[in-house]
């Protein structure tokens, strides 16, 4: 069985000071390299909320974020940074490129971020990024003047510009049309096919969710079902 | 490159309108700064200049003798009236050890002894007041530069020669080469030629100053051999009360300074400069506000840019410095257009008001050091000002700004 990429431990998040909303309630998860799998529920179930504490851009009220080996609970802003730029990818809904620079720039600044300046080799491993994705020929194009599919294609290829142990997704293809949503869906399963790199996607799609390994679903911050899935294609 | 100078570069490149706003800003200030700095140092070296023209630095005399009361205080009053002597121009004793002293002086440039006293200058009937000083003339002009302020003849006091002040010369209706009487309440009198004309810019002493080897003023004053007065040059214009006070204790002389010697200037100097920088201290105050809230307003524009870089490894640090950078660039390129605007307003300003004797009325100093100042204060005006703002970006939460877009 492959290692661990991912553990919760009793994962809860509360929101509010005066009022407190409890948003998590304990959850515990593992997700292990290699593995595809779907994180699915209704709109306020605490999908983002998870998906941010998994990709620590948040912290948990209580419990334990365990990624890559490490617990993160002590780790400071920067440490965070860190463990988050070496070990996680993001794919976002409305794909969050910087429109200041071309698509190659955007997939270089996790890089240049990583090592706090540019290097020579980054632009070709960018270039050879952005030629997996398909988009070997819109190297410099500015980000504004690429299609929406387009786009999520460069934040696919940003998210794996430091190789990272697990990508989150957030409804990677929420904001597309259903042959460009195929088109994605397709592209990350090649990249966790041929590089072994761990998924955790959010989907409201049925569809999409069917062709994950695993389903894990989320109510009212709660995890009420974690099934293996019988894929029906790539 | 690193990352955080390429990322501020590319914001900078991207948000024009605003980059053009506060760079605008920064160099209207500096050129202002530069401007104004210019134009009051300029001025204030032109008047001491022009004081300082006829005037040595530090005067070292022999203390006015005190009056004593032949009568000791007792218990009766007494109505009593002093009445100050008539006193004699009197030297400096020893002179020649004390002049030794003071050159040896820390701050000393140069020292000259000087015989002077109260004459009058005659040609056919035509008699004038004059200022009578005698002067061993190549450690004079070492002190006073009368040498470059000749309008005619030779600086030369050998023997019977004298230098006179224009107006002298026009009053007395003689040119060089023209004999002059000089006559002393001591009742000595000689014949001078005038071997030279001067005009140091000031009428009183173009008037009334008549110079003569210290010899011959020697002889006409009485004074057989000795001096009345030490004259100084200073290293430090500006630290010439200090090195008089310094000196006074030294030789036990009454020390003036020009500072002493013209105090009205002083505090009008003071004045200028108090004005001054008040003026650019408003003006950097203005250039930081100006700074500080389009930058303000870009960090809020780019609220989603910083989470998106956070999300993917900027540390809070690096983003700090990315704003950090963008100020101190603004402040960086505003010093170099604002120095060049502000150079080249001084040097119209210089160059185009004039007064009818074709001297500029405003004239300026452009030196390095105010170059480098004024560069220093944007920098560090564009810095400060970035603070805030780059404190209020770091501190964005990526969740949030991710969430709401």
């Amino acid at each position: 069985m492959a290692e661990p990429v991912l553990q919760l431990e009793g994962v809860v998040k509360d929101y509010g000071a005066a009022v407190r909303t409890r948003v998590l309630h304990g959850l515990d998860l593992t997700v292990r390299a290699g593995e595809f799998t779907a994180l699915i529920g209704p709109s306020g179930s605490g999908k983002s909320t998870l998906l941010n504490l998994i990709g620590l851009l948040d912290r948990p009220t209580a419990g334990r974020v365990v990624l890559a080996g490490q617990d993160t609970g002590a780790l400071d802003d920067d440490g965070l940074t860190g463990c988050r730029g070496r070990t996680v990818g993001f794919v976002f809904q409305f794909h969050h490129l910087l429109p200041e620079f071309s698509a190659i720039e955007n997939v270089m600044i996790p890089m240049m971020a990583a090592r706090g300046r540019s290097a020579p080799d980054m632009p070709e491993c960018a270039g050879h990024l952005l030629g997996q994705v398909g988009l070997g020929g819109f190297l410099h194009r500015k980000v504004t003047l690429l299609s929406g599919g387009q786009q999520q294609r460069v934040a696919i290829a940003r998210a794996l510009a430091m190789a990272p142990r697990m990508v989150l997704a957030d409804e990677p293809t929420g904001n597309l049309d259903t042959h460009s949503a195929d088109e994605i869906f397709t592209l990350l399963r090649q990249f966790n096919v041929k590089a072994g790199t761990t998924f955790l996607v959010v989907t409201h799609d049925p569809r999409l969710a069917a062709r994950c390994d695993r389903i894990v679903e989320l109510v009212d911050g709660r995890i009420v079902s974690d099934r293996p899935n019988r894929r029906e294609g790539p | 490159m690193p990352f955080e100078l390429f990322v501020a570069l590319r914001f900078l490149r991207e948000g024009r309108a605003q980059t053009a706003l506060i760079l605008a800003g920064t160099t209207v200030g500096v050129a202002v700064i530069l401007f104004l700095s210019a134009l009051i140092s300029g001025l204030q070296a032109t008047l001491i200049d022009q004081t300082l023209s006829s005037q040595a630095h530090v005067m070292l005399k022999r203390p006015e003798r005190e009056v004593r009361l032949l009568q000791p205080p007792g218990p009766e009053a007494v109505v009593a009236r002093v009445e100050k002597a008539p006193e004699r121009e009197r030297s400096i004793e020893q002179w020649q050890q004390v002049l030794a002293a003071v050159r040896q002086r820390d701050g000393v440039v140069a020292a000259t002894p000087t015989a002077a006293g109260s004459a009058f200058a005659s040609r056919g009937e035509l008699v004038k007041s004059v200022a009578l000083r005698g002067i061993e003339p190549e450690s004079f002009d070492q002190v006073v530069k009368l040498s470059t302020k000749l309008t005619a003849g030779a600086f030369r006091v050998e023997g019977s020669e004298a230098l006179l002040g224009v107006v002298l010369a026009h009053d007395l209706g003689v040119s060089v080469g023209d004999k002059v009487r000089l006559t002393t309440p001591q009742g000595r009198a000689d014949v001078f030629t005038v071997a030279g004309l001067f005009d140091v810019g000031n009428r009183d002493v173009n008037q009334r100053w008549v110079l003569v080897s210290l010899r011959q003023a020697q002889t006409l004053l009485d004074l057989a051999g000795g001096i009345t007065t030490v004259e100084v040059k200073a290293s430090d214009v500006f630290g010439a009360e200090a090195l008089a006070q310094e000196l006074g204790a030294l030789t036990g002389l009454t020390a003036d300074s020009w500072m002493k010697l013209n105090q009205q200037l002083l505090s009008g100097l003071q004045a200028q400069s108090s004005s001054s920088i008040m003026i650019q201290t408003f003006v950097i105050i203005a250039v930081a506000l100006g700074i500080a809230s389009v930058l303000g307003v870009s960090v809020i524009q780019k609220s989603r840019a910083i989470g998106i870089l956070k999300a993917t490894g900027t540390t809070t640090s690096a983003v700090m410095r990315i704003f950090l950078i963008e100020g101190a660039i603004v402040g960086l390129v505003g010093s170099v257009l604002g120095a060049g605007i502000g150079a080249a307003l001084a040097t119209f300003f210089q160059r185009a008001v004039k007064n009818p004797y074709g001297d500029s009325l405003f004239p300026v100093a452009l030196t390095p050091r105010l170059f480098l100042t004024a560069s220093a204060v944007a920098l560090v005006t564009g810095l400060l000002s970035a603070w805030w703002p780059a404190r209020h970006a770091a501190r964005l939460d990526p969740a949030t700004v991710i969430r709401n877009g």
